[in-house]
């Protein structure tokens, strides 16, 4: 077979053919996928969550991770934060002519470990093709379903006065390990992205503690981003503690010369969640034996208010903590 | 000492009414950022002065590039924020999204590579920034040289901070009492650097660091100073700036540029403000090569000179968060996050 991924290999014929069944299907076996038609049939039972995300990173190998494993952790995440437990995931390919098949497999069995891992199965998909400079290697888009236990909801429970912000660990890290990849920038083992999957962590919390009132990945936008969303949808003010918001050395360091603020920097393995006062200790004990909650923290505070989200800074000075207004590029002075 | 401890010792002495103006972009990014303006005692008052090289960037420069673009088919090669600095047709970014090639680099070294990948096209490296970024760029136009690339072009937006600060104080309509001086530039050009100015003006001037402590101790010296009455010209931030400055940078940046006029925005032309290419890098000069001339048109309801010269607040201007924001900026001090008017949106100022 050719070592490059050609446009033929899109246009449904005999090349497409072997490229699903050859390739893809190789390592995405499971019974429903096999089956190979138009839709994937099975049976649900429950509170059903569905949610899609398209993954276009640059680069597509990256520390810490790579595209393939990011559309599926993506997408088991946000199934995770609503309390679901990840099922079904359905996986769309771009891909530009002239993708090596070398990387692409390297794709595949990065999605294939990555659904096990998760113990979800991929049970439909499509894969076209663009012409070359018409997309940038290859693109993925995930859908997913899960199942919510009925007590797992988290949505009817009331966010007050005196509720706690809870991250599980450093923030930034995803944004600023890629944006110092993207420039080249020769660094350390320590300085990779915190991609990994949320299920193990949220649902086992979920059914451990009742106070969980919010919960959602920062990844886009950072944890400012989430936490104005917050505020905004609720009506309430959140006060952020920056002393006590975990950021690893690096990130800092990194974000400093960057001239990236780490509340904006997106996050692949982080939930921020919206904990009630009593619940505190029980939550924060819970998350810190976890591999994936251990420098697990509270960080802010949510207050009455009307949709602001505040940080209160090392100095004790307090300021408004916006979304980001702009693309994160490095500033030039 | 511990940034509580120095707030103490600032509002202890601190007796008169003072001004002071921080000349560096990233000091009033990170006063913002900290909330220093709430803790200082309130006979305190904190200007930001120009020094935010995307914010100074004239409409006359941002509408040649576009001009050159257009009629000469060129690729521009230059850093992030500059492409969203609006000029009186739209921005680099708005020369991109209608199809003409406008790179962004992180290194001006790429650019070298990038005209060597596409030798049959010219490129036009825009070289922007203050005495900080200069040596990089004259080292890129060096290596340019030795590597006889014959595809790359530039233009210098780059200026001098010292003439500005000149311009500022002449100008003479706010009340500087002290300044608080850039660490960057300083680390650059030495404590030596600013002499000249210090023995015209007598105004205590303090270059300091960007760390929250740092900052406040400046403030600190500055206060004490003002209220001791006898000025002084002070390196508050030893650790990275030497009295005779890096001697090495200024040696490249002058082998390739020579002080010369520039526009700034909200100033508008002064002499010697600036570096242009030296006659020896000609060859890559566009204003030598296409020395066409653009009508500018300025938009008469931004204050963004005003507030670059501290004499209006962002929140006086009438476009302030109305039409103007981050998102769509109507002047240059709200594009760069070193900018007044971006630093009063992010950071909530009144």
């Amino acid at each position: 077979m050719e070592d490059i991924i050609l446009l033929s290999h899109g246009s449904g014929g005999e090349s497409t053919r072997k490229l699903i069944e050859e390739e893809i299907l190789k390592y995405f076996r499971n019974d429903i996928l096999e089956e190979l038609l138009d839709s994937a049939v099975f049976n649900l039972h429950g509170k059903t969550a569905f949610t899609t995300d398209s993954f276009v990173v640059s680069p597509i190998f990256f520390p810490g991770g790579d595209i393939g494993k990011l559309s599926i952790y993506g997408t088991v995440n946000d199934l995770s934060v609503m309390g679901a437990k990840p099922l079904y995931i359905s996986v769309g390919f771009i891909i530009e002519e002239g993708l090596s098949f070398d990387e692409f497999r390297r794709i595949l069995q990065s999605m294939k470990l990555a659904s096990e891992e998760c113990g979800v199965k991929i049970v439909t998909g499509d894969t076209k093709v663009v012409e070359k400079g018409k997309g940038d290697k290859i693109f993925i888009n995930t859908a997913g379903i899960g199942i919510i236990e009925e007590d797992l909801d988290w949505r009817g429970r009331k966010i007050e006065d005196g509720d706690l912000v809870i991250v599980n660990g450093g923030i930034g890290e995803h944004g600023i390990a890629l944006m110092l990849e993207r420039l080249g920038v020769k660094s350390g083992e320590e300085v990779k992205s915190d991609l990994a999957p949320l299920n193990s962590l949220t649902i086992p919390l979920l059914k451990s503690s009742k106070g969980v009132k919010f919960m959602r990945d920062p990844t886009r936008g950072g944890v400012a981003g989430i936490l104005n969303e917050i505020s905004q949808k609720y009506h309430i003010d959140i006060e952020v503690y920056e002393e006590e918001i975990p950021i690893k050395d690096w990130v800092k360091s990194a974000s400093e010369i960057l001239g990236i603020d780490p509340l904006y920097a997106a996050n692949e393995g982080k939930v921020v969640m919206i904990v009630s006062k009593d619940e505190k200790e029980k939550v924060l004990e819970f998350l810190r034996v976890h591999p994936l909650g251990k420098d697990s923290r509270v960080i802010g505070e949510a207050k009455k208010g009307n949709g602001k989200v505040y940080l209160i800074t090392k100095l004790g000075t307090k300021r408004i903590l916006d979304t980001l207004k702009r693309d994160l590029l490095p500033r030039i002075c | 000492m511990e940034a509580k401890a120095l707030i103490e010792s600032i509002r202890k002495i601190s007796k008169k009414e003072v001004n002071l103006m921080e000349f560096c972009g990233t000091h009033t990014h990170e006063i913002f950022r900290y909330g220093i303006r709430q803790i200082l005692p309130e006979n305190i008052h904190l200007l930001s002065g120009p020094g935010c090289p995307v914010c100074v960037t004239s409409e006359e420069d941002i509408d040649y590039i576009i001009a050159l673009s257009e009629n000469y088919d060129l690729g521009v090669i230059t850093f992030g924020d500059l492409v969203n600095v609006p000029g009186s047709k739209g921005s680099l970014n708005y020369l991109r999204l209608k199809g003409k090639e406008v790179r962004i680099v992180y290194s001006p070294l790429e650019a070298i590579n990038i005209a060597k990948e596409n030798e049959h096209k010219k490129y036009l490296l825009i070289g922007i920034g203050f005495e900080t970024t200069a040596p990089n760029l004259a080292y890129t136009l060096i290596r340019a040289k030795e590597e006889n690339i014959k595809n790359l072009l530039f233009l210098s937006l780059h200026k001098l901070t010292p003439p500005a600060m000149k311009a500022i104080l002449d100008m003479g309509e706010v009340k500087i009492d002290g300044i608080i001086g850039p660490g960057h530039v300083s680390t650059i050009i030495g404590r030596e650097g600013w002499k000249e100015i210090f023995d015209e003006y007598k105004i205590p001037f303090v270059i300091m660091g960007f760390k929250p402590e740092e900052i406040l101790y400046g403030i600190y010296l500055l206060v004490k100073i003002l209220e001791d009455g006898k000025p002084a010209l002070v390196n508050a931030y030893e650790n990275s700036v030497k009295e005779e400055g890096n001697k090495k940078a200024l040696e490249i940046m002058y082998r390739v540029f020579e002080k010369g006029p520039a526009i700034w925005r909200g100033l508008g032309l002064i002499e010697n403000s600036g570096l242009v290419l030296r006659d020896n890098f000609e060859e890559f000069d566009i204003r030598k090569i296409y020395p066409i001339k653009v009508a500018s048109k300025k938009d008469n309801l931004c204050r963004c000179g005003e507030v670059l010269r501290g004499v209006l607040k962002p929140t006086e201007c009438p476009l302030y968060a109305k039409v103007c924001t981050p998102e769509n900026p109507k002047g240059p001090c709200m594009v760069s996050s070193e900018g007044t008017c971006a630093a009063y949106f992010l950071y909530g100022g009144e």
